[in-house]
């Protein structure tokens, strides 16, 4: 990539060109600009030439990020690729950051007082994301990772907690008996109770996950509250969504939500029966989060919405995805009061219209399988 | 005098720009002469006649319901990039140049219904990455060939083919060709989308300088119209909208050819209907 020393008015950034901030002179290292958008959430690309290899090179990348942070204040969004993984970091907005290619989505909220993960990812890319998540807050904080959030239980999404958790530290109190950092070892980690259910066992019986991976604190009821970062964060709990221990997040400084896999892009929700999921309570809880959101302007931007997968969205996104999943319940139960069988309603195609976007007939969520759950939850004597 | 004669034929030559283009910087005014049908009294229901849509596209529109409109999170939507040109549009190009070089930076257009304000950049900026938002102008970036401008847009949020629930997928790209002929402006919009065409889909749109235009402003506040329970979205359940066969029988246009697809966009259509078409 050519670097130019050349000084661009703010709108007029290019690629290849590298800067500090706008009206600074000169070149900061080897950011460089990919790609800036200047529309809501979807600015710049930012690629760091960071080799593992080459301390020189290492401190470039995070002169690089520095760069980028500083940038932050004059941009919509950022994103930023190492290439030392397939992590890739979108700012959001305020203080949240959006970490894409580790499984399922991860929101990163990043400021004075340190680190907060919402989900953790797949297990397979914890190393990547925990490198990630220390060059993105090394100009910010030295602050270690706080606290963590799981939407819920699944492994795409909590295959992280163990080493994310032990990377962190704990804020705690009481009676510490000996060293009192020993006291602080590993991050909260947060969930609703149902979580825990899912990823432990009665004594006696083999757990599904070690508890290392169990969240630490658990809520029931239907919100909880944390203040972090100066920024008052609610965690909402959809009863039986996606699962039966889903946690909306809503970061309300940043005006950034985090919806788990409620809410997706690249596929039909998944409801998962056996976990306590439905797909009215799916529709509810989409229909909650277009409650929190609020565009800035013609059904844009404003309140940014991070998906359990796929891309960055906001209302209008969810607004679409909530009609569909709506749309096709409302066919389904159609189907089902003139008493068809499952296999005659699949026979019916009832997503036929909506399968070119959300549809599969491979892989771990086909559309029959999709199909089977929206017939079986409305089956369901409640 | 014959040096300086060839100094200030080098400076001329020199200033020109290396291709040659005409700006579209301006007020323009729309004109309706095509498809006015469709985009002022707006489309009638079923008529999907000239759309290379597929069977998936067809069912969304026929299970759309106009009342859909009605809802407070889709009355403020305006229409995305593909479609803003064919509505109400008067239309102001700006350009910005920046201020040392020269260059054109991007030209941005402001349309008068809802008031979509739109970028194109010029200076050879890459697109977003595909995580990145999308929104309803999309991201777009401008070239020249020649006098013509071709903008190629991306990231747009899901929207339609036709305001009559025919729809267009978030994965579509839109290629646009503007051509400037001294007061009057030309549009050609190619779109294509993975998911609800079969084949490309063109059309042009026409504006005519109008240096006396001013484009009011277009506030909107979404508020509640119809009183219904939370989470009702209006649909046509398929095979229930009564409304489809309207369109063919009021215009006799057979009722194949009003459901669309590629082949229907070919002069030859005309001869494979016409034992049917009554």
């Amino acid at each position: 990539m050519t670097k130019k020393r050349v000084l661009f008015p703010s709108s007029q950034r290019k690629t290849g060109y590298a800067e500090r901030s706008e009206g600074a002179d000169g070149v900061v290292s080897s950011a460089t600009y990919s790609g800036r958008t200047d529309h809501p959430g979807a600015p710049a690309s930012i690629k760091l030439s960071r080799h593992p290899s080459s301390a020189s090179s290492a401190r470039r990348g995070i002169l690089a990020l520095f760069s980028s942070v500083v940038l932050l204040g004059l941009s919509t969004g950022l994103a930023c690729a190492q290439r030392n993984s397939e992590i890739h970091v979108l700012h959001v907005q305020g203080s949240v950051y959006m970490l894409v290619g580790a499984a399922g989505n991860i929101a990163v909220q990043v400021g004075k007082d340190g680190v907060l993960l919402v989900d953790t990812g797949g297990a397979q890319m914890t190393d990547q994301v925990l490198a990630t998540v220390k060059q993105l807050a090394k100009p910010i904080t030295n602050r270690p990772i706080r606290y963590i959030i799981n939407t819920h239980f699944h492994p795409d999404h909590t295959g992280g907690n163990e080493k994310l958790r032990a990377a962190g530290a704990t804020i705690t109190g009481g009676n510490v008996a000996g060293n009192i950092s020993d006291a602080t070892e590993g991050a909260a980690l947060f969930a609703h109770e149902n979580v825990m259910k899912r990823m432990s066992a009665p004594t006696g019986s083999a757990a599904p996950r070690s508890s290392g991976a169990w969240p630490t604190d658990t809520y029931f009821g239907d919100k909880k509250e944390i203040f972090f970062n100066t920024e008052a964060i609610q965690l909402f709990h959809p009863n039986s969504a996606h699962t039966d221990g889903d946690s909306i997040v809503f970061f309300r400084r940043s005006d950034v939500i985090s919806t788990g896999d409620i809410f997706m892009t690249t596929n039909y929700p998944v409801v998962d029966l056996q976990a306590g999921g439905s797909i009215n309570g799916v529709i509810d809880a989409l229909n909650f989060i277009l409650d929190l959101t609020i565009p800035a302007e013609k059904q844009e931007g404003g309140t940014m919405v991070i998906p359990g997968h796929g891309r960055l969205c906001d209302e209008a996104d969810v607004v679409e995805y909530r009609d569909m999943v709506t749309i096709i319940r409302d066919r389904i139960q159609d189907l089902i009061k003139k008493g068809m069988t499952l296999e005659q309603v699949k026979a019916a195609k009832p997503t036929r219209d909506y399968d070119p976007m959300y549809g599969s007939t491979t892989g771990f969520w086909t559309t029959e399988m999709f199909v089977e759950a929206v017939y079986k939850s409305l089956s369901t004597k409640k | 005098m014959r040096f300086q004669l060839f100094v200030v034929l080098l400076v001329v030559l020199l200033t020109v720009p290396a291709f040659a283009q005409v700006d579209p910087s301006g007020e323009w005014a729309p004109r309706f002469h095509e498809d006015q049908p469709e985009r002022i009294p707006g489309p009638e229901i079923g008529d999907y006649l000239g759309l290379p849509i597929n069977d998936a596209a067809r069912l969304r529109a026929d299970s759309w319901d106009a009342s859909l409109l009605t809802l407070p999170e889709h009355q403020c939507k305006p229409h995305p990039a593909d479609y803003s040109p064919r509505g109400p549009a008067n239309l102001r190009i700006t350009k910005e140049v920046d201020k040392d070089s020269q260059e054109i930076v991007a030209f941005h257009t402001h349309i008068s219904w809802q008031a979509p304000e739109r970028t194109i950049w010029m200076d050879g900026r890459e697109h977003p990455p595909d995580f990145a938002a999308h929104t309803w102008q999309g991201f777009s970036t401008g070239k020249w060939e020649g006098d013509m401008l071709t903008v190629t847009t991306t990231h747009l949020k899901a929207g339609w083919i036709r305001r009559n629930g025919v729809p267009r997928s978030d994965r579509a790209t839109l290629t646009e060709h503007w051509i400037r002929h001294g007061d009057y402006l030309t549009l050609v919009s190619i779109i294509n989308d993975p998911v609800y065409l079969t084949e490309p889909f063109i059309r042009t749109t026409n504006w005519v300088l109008d240096p006396r235009q001013q484009i009011a402003p277009y506030p909107c506040d979404a508020v509640v119209e119809v009183e219904r329970p939370k989470g009702t979205v209006p649909h046509h359940l398929p095979g229930t909208n009564t409304f489809l066969s309207e369109f063919p029988k009021k215009h006799g246009v057979p009722e194949v050819a009003a459901r669309g697809g590629a082949e229907t966009t070919y002069p030859e259509y005309q001869s494979k209907i016409r034992p049917s078409a009554k």
